[in-house]
């Protein structure tokens, strides 16, 4: 479904942050970027997108070439790839319901966004699905009066209004606590079961990562190091992508955390 | 220990001076000094002239105490009511003139082409001083409130503009890229990306504008662009001090009252 051939992005600076990178998603399938800091994460997805301008190579949607698009037409293909990001990125200073009513300014003309008179199809879906994340009480808030958590479930809901196809997620739980995350990334994952997306998570917690998705991209400078399931990140692999240190603290707390990890669902529910 | 360490231990810790070289920052330090002594005794006080000065400065001073708002009621009226008009035209204007070009003079959104274009008139309005530009206006459009209404609007351009552009660079980037993300037109991106950022400053600089306006349109009756300045020029020329004191205390008073309506506006935005 979205297939990256050799895509190559060098900054004016002369960095290199991605390398020939190609990569195939099939539909629906939920995949976990790992990385050290600065391996190019961000970039990749942000190439995509195209917030990022690729150097060379080709990111394929579908059938459609994404990196050769005009602007009207790039503008029509974000529709499909929603974006959840680092820090939420909210419009502060918008309320709850203008952030997630602002994931359908590719479908509606200017004017309408502007005065604010939403066609009532999104505003039905903008409630449901805050219900969906639990916040449908909190829609008139402004988005800075809320939680961390909060705000990146509104930023879920802005990302899945946009009705994608697929979902490109930069480190969602960078800045929450240890249970928010888990909540988050729990929940980024039940949602495109749910609707069959696929999604590429830039994550930074090796341990998360392999508890939510079935496969694992190792990036390093650039770079694909690691392609497999989370089963198969070893001390060598996880030594080979971020360099030498004692990985088998992590791989036994992940053991640790599926434990509880089975616990928590009924406690959710009740 | 490391042998580093234990050569540190026990020595002094000054903070690095900013200018290294010895010689360089004692001679910027004693050169600074003698000029400062040198400028002082080069300016020629008169102290005869001082002294005779002494009684008309009373005489103005002593008026103050009993200005009179009576005998030219009518001239202080319409001079007061053209600096008013003057203000609020030229502020709305300049305001409304102010936002594209500020827009277009903000780096980080607009495209080199527009953006030098912009900074470009942004440099002309801040080179060109309200006096000068009234003058020249005064000699094309004759005396009355007309020149002074655009100088003003001119002047307010230059000052919104580049405050706004400045705070539209310092805005924070990720709000509005998830905008753009969403496939979001340019209009719509600027709508809800960037505006409710740069709202509040824009709100407080035009508050701080017009009560700027306001107190130039003061001045600029002195050169013959209308208004109260007119006024007090006329009253001054006529030697009428007392109400040129009561003209004066009502600038003052309606420069305090802005100020105050500036200061409970810009709370509530917080």
């Amino acid at each position: 479904m979205l297939r990256l051939e050799k895509l190559t992005k060098t900054y004016k600076t002369g960095d290199q942050a991605l390398k020939d990178v190609t990569l195939d998603v099939p539909n629906g399938q939920v995949l976990a970027l790992i990385g050290p800091s600065g391996a190019g994460k961000s970039t990749l997805i942000r190439c995509i997108n195209r917030l990022v301008e690729p150097t060379s190579g080709r990111a394929l949607l579908g059938d459609v070439d994404l990196t050769s698009l005009g602007s009207a037409a790039l503008r029509r293909e974000r529709r499909r790839m929603g974006m959840i990001f680092q820090e939420y990125a909210l419009v502060e200073r918008l309320t709850v319901m203008e952030n997630v009513l602002s994931g359908r300014l590719g479908y509606v003309g200017f004017w309408r966004s502007f005065l604010r008179r939403f066609p009532q199809p999104d505003v039905d879906e903008a409630y449901r699905l805050l219900d969906r994340v639990g916040l449908v009480h909190m829609a008139d808030k402004r988005a800075d009066e809320l939680s961390g958590g909060q705000r990146q479930r509104v930023g879920i809901c802005r990302a899945l209004i946009q009705n994608p196809a697929l979902l490109l997620v930069d480190e969602p739980t960078a800045s929450l606590d240890p249970k928010t995350s888990r909540q988050i990334m729990r929940l980024i994952v039940e949602l495109c079961r749910e609707r069959g997306l696929a999604a590429i998570i830039n994550i930074h917690d090796v341990a998360l990562a392999q508890m939510f998705v079935e496969r694992v991209i190792g990036l390093e400078l650039g770079a694909i190091k690691f392609d497999g399931p989370p089963e198969a990140l070893t001390p060598d692999v996880l030594t080979q992508i971020y360099g030498e240190e004692d990985w088998e603290a992590t791989i036994a707390k992940i053991e640790d955390e599926e434990d509880t990890e089975d616990a928590e669902p009924a406690e959710a529910i009740s | 220990m490391t042998s580093e360490l234990e050569m540190l231990v026990g020595t002094r810790w000054r903070k690095k001076p900013f200018i290294k070289r010895a010689w360089l920052r004692w001679g910027l330090i004693i050169g600074g000094v003698v000029y400062l002594i040198a400028a002082v005794s080069s300016v020629e006080v008169n102290w005869m002239r001082v002294y005779e000065g002494l009684d008309r400065g009373a005489a103005f001073i002593k008026a103050f105490l009993r200005p009179d708002f009576v005998s030219r009621a009518s001239d202080i009226y319409e001079g007061m009511l053209e600096s008013i008009v003057m203000t609020v035209a030229a502020s709305v204007v300049g305001i409304v003139i102010s936002i594209p070009i500020g827009l277009g003079a903000a780096r980080n959104i607009a495209p080199l082409p527009i953006y030098l274009v912009c900074r470009a008139i942004v440099a002309v309005s801040r080179a060109l001083q309200e006096i000068i530009v009234a003058i020249l206006l005064v000699a094309i459009f004759g005396f009355g409130p007309l020149a002074g209404f655009l100088t003003l609007s001119f002047a307010t351009i230059g000052f919104l503009s580049k405050l706004l552009a400045e705070d539209i660079e310092s805005m924070d980037m990720v709000q509005a890229e998830a905008v753009k993300a969403s496939g979001a037109r340019w209009w719509q991106w600027i709508n809800y990306g960037v505006q409710p950022q740069f709202m509040p400053r824009l709100i407080g600089l035009s508050m701080y504008r017009i009560d700027i306006n306001f107190r130039e349109s003061a001045i600029l009756g002195l050169v013959g662009a209308g208004g109260i300045g007119a006024t007090l020029n006329t009253a001054f020329d006529r030697y009428e001090f007392d109400t040129a004191a009561a003209i004066l205390i009502l600038i003052i008073v309606i420069v305090m009252a802005l100020e105050y309506l500036s200061g409970i506006i810009r709370a509530r935005l917080q």
